[in-house]
């Protein structure tokens, strides 16, 4: 309960300082000072200040909406896709539909997803779009086997019989009776691949792919401090630390849901 | 056995050839000519034509996926465009890297989870199990290349202890070859080394519920000697699957890392291939990566088949 506690406030800590920099930054991101440049951490600069003399904690601030989007969109298209394939490989068990849309699963699992997502931000130009995208065609098989591997077993409850005895097709069971009974497993799920999307989006920024200047991103911001590291270290520690700390807020977080909403998964952990 | 043997080869077969048909076309619209950014702007027209002929861009798109895919079935992959040498040479002077640095990991993150999974399961909900919990957590949280930074920060730059990048080569020897690759291999190693402890512990919490171990403890064993005798070898399968994943992952994965430490590894080429549209060395060495990962997964699924009857009898 700690844990859960920890990962909520964490999560809480970092959508804040996202939305508060919608409204107010400490100071404009875009604004340089070259005379201020490669401060480290004072009160006015908590986090000290940047080759262009910019404020490392607003760029933070304005970097966590980047992260935030691209992770949060990223999830959306690995459920919107992910979810109908799982239900209807489900409702068609043993069916060639249901075979067609495991292998095709096996097939994306197959595919070095860091490779893929350089391939298509190479192939379609380096932004925060392609960057979703990069990371969310991989989100749609883990939620299709997530769903699917879940709505198997609802299948051969007594309620979906009944379901069928009232003259439900399948697509309506599967919508109104499945679905509602899969979602708790789709939202640890999600927080889980939330948090893998913030390091995947981190990533592809740190080797130039995703969000560009001047839209400020954390994993740029380490790639950018990387050649300072030894005489401004602070340019590094911070975004780290912010990639860091909401990645574990969202793991601690997705624990503590699944704790809460599946008792029985208590017993393993 | 054998119809299963047989069933799971067909569906192999299939899906490498999907694979090979979507890396093709994949890699068909980047957007961009090979022959044009060799030349450079000012390429007369027929020079382009000639060398468009020579790299064999000319043929139909039928054409070319065949030569290609043919070519790679008797060992040929293909020229690169930017390097003019052999793609299969170029690869493997890259595995040579790439090969061991994540052998080298694996064994890392291998040397850690065991004993921490371990510990942790026989000490499950005290103080030391908590601890190890904890520190997985940071472990999966930690972006890889942040963490490769800070270490260079402090042993390459402040202790002076290893290169801060770089590869030594192994023509210098073994030692100068795993010194260089050591701060990476660290990097790569710690979440994996989350993760494979965090299944390790929970795979032996659930051996250690099981009936066979009443019997083993009511025959007079102490619950250490259940735990090593019986449980972890129960246990053993999840984490193997796991090390299996994870060694195709590291393979692929470490181009990121390699980015960090300017090592020429197999990510690094992939990398470089793709920002100078050399598309035959991506093509090749993507799908020689998705080849390896199928084929890991075939040979993994007939494994279980032999070990276990109830897999065979599902499909």
């Amino acid at each position: 309960m700690i844990a859960f506690r920890l990962g909520l406030f964490l999560v809480l800590v970092v959508l804040g300082a996202a939305a508060v920099s919608l409204v107010w930054v400490p100071q404009d991101v875009g604004a340089m000072a070259i005379a201020n440049k490669l401060k480290p951490p004072t009160l006015a600069h908590p986090m000290g200040t940047d080759h262009f003399g910019r404020d490392v904690l607003s760029m933070i601030m304005v970097g966590a909406r980047t992260s935030i989007a691209v992770a949060l969109v990223a999830v959306g298209i690995g459920m919107g896709v992910g979810v109908p394939l799982g239900l209807a490989a489900a409702a068609n068990r043993g069916g060639w539909l249901d075979e067609i849309i495991m292998r095709g699963n096996d097939l994306v699992f197959a595919f070095p997803s860091l490779v893929i997502a350089i391939l298509i931000t190479a192939t379609f130009g380096p932004s925060a779009v392609n960057a979703i995208l990069a990371i969310g065609i991989f989100n749609i098989p883990v939620f299709a086997r997530v769903t699917r591997g879940a709505a198997l077993s609802l299948w051969t409850r007594d309620w979906v019989m009944a379901a069928r005895v009232a003259g439900k097709g399948r697509v309506r069971i599967s919508v109104e009776h499945i679905l509602p009974n899969v979602a708790n497993l789709l939202i640890v799920q999600g927080t889980i691949q939330f948090s893998l999307g913030i390091l995947a989006e981190a990533g592809l920024s740190y080797v130039g792919l995703g969000a560009q200047p001047p839209t400020p991103s954390w994993g740029r911001m380490l790639a950018e401090s990387q050649t300072m590291i030894s005489f401004a270290p602070h340019l590094a520690i911070f975004p780290g630390l912010a990639i860091l700390f909401t990645v574990l807020g969202l793991n601690l977080l997705g624990d503590g849901l699944r704790d809460a909403l599946d008792p029985r998964l208590r017993r393993s952990r | 056995m054998l119809r299963y043997i047989l069933k799971r080869s067909l569906s192999l077969l299939v899906s490498l050839l999907i694979a090979s048909v979507v890396i093709f076309a994949a890699v068909e619209v980047v957007p961009g000519d090979p022959a044009s950014y060799m030349l450079g702007m000012n390429a007369q027209p027929d020079t382009l034509a000639a060398l468009r002929d020579e790299l064999g861009l000319n043929g139909s798109l039928i054409q070319r996926y065949l030569g290609w895919v043919g070519g790679m079935l008797q060992g040929d992959f293909g020229v690169s465009y930017t390097y003019r040498t052999p793609v299969a040479g170029m690869v493997a002077d890259r595995l040579a890297v790439s090969l061991p640095l994540a052998i080298y990991a694996l064994a890392l993150s291998t040397a850690i989870a065991f004993p921490a999974g371990i510990w942790a399961a026989a000490r499950r909900g005290r103080l030391g199990d908590t601890m190890v919990m904890g520190a997985t957590q940071l472990g999966v949280a930690v972006p890889n290349f942040w963490f490769a930074m800070l270490m260079v920060l402090v042993f390459a730059i402040g202790l002076r202890w290893f290169p801060a990048g770089g590869f030594a080569g192994w023509d210098k020897g073994l030692w100068a070859g795993l010194h260089s690759l050591t701060l990476p291999a660290i990097a790569l190693a710690l979440p994996q080394a989350a993760i494979l402890t965090r299944v390790m512990r929970s795979a032996l919490i659930d051996a250690l519920s099981e009936d066979y171990i009443r019997t083993a403890r009511a025959k007079g064993l102490t619950r250490g000697q259940a735990l090593r005798r019986h449980a972890l070898r129960n246990a053993l399968i999840p984490v193997l699957t796991i090390i299996g994943m994870q060694f195709s992952f590291l393979l692929a994965g470490a181009i990121i890392i390699e980015n960090v430490f300017y090592l020429p590894g197999l990510g690094r080429l992939i990398f470089q291939a793709i920002s100078a549209r050399d598309l035959i060395v991506v093509e090749s060495v993507v799908m020689i990566l998705v080849f390896g990962v199928i084929v890991v997964n075939f040979a993994v699924d007939l494994a279980y088949a032999a070990v276990d009857p109830r897999l065979r009898a599902r499909e």
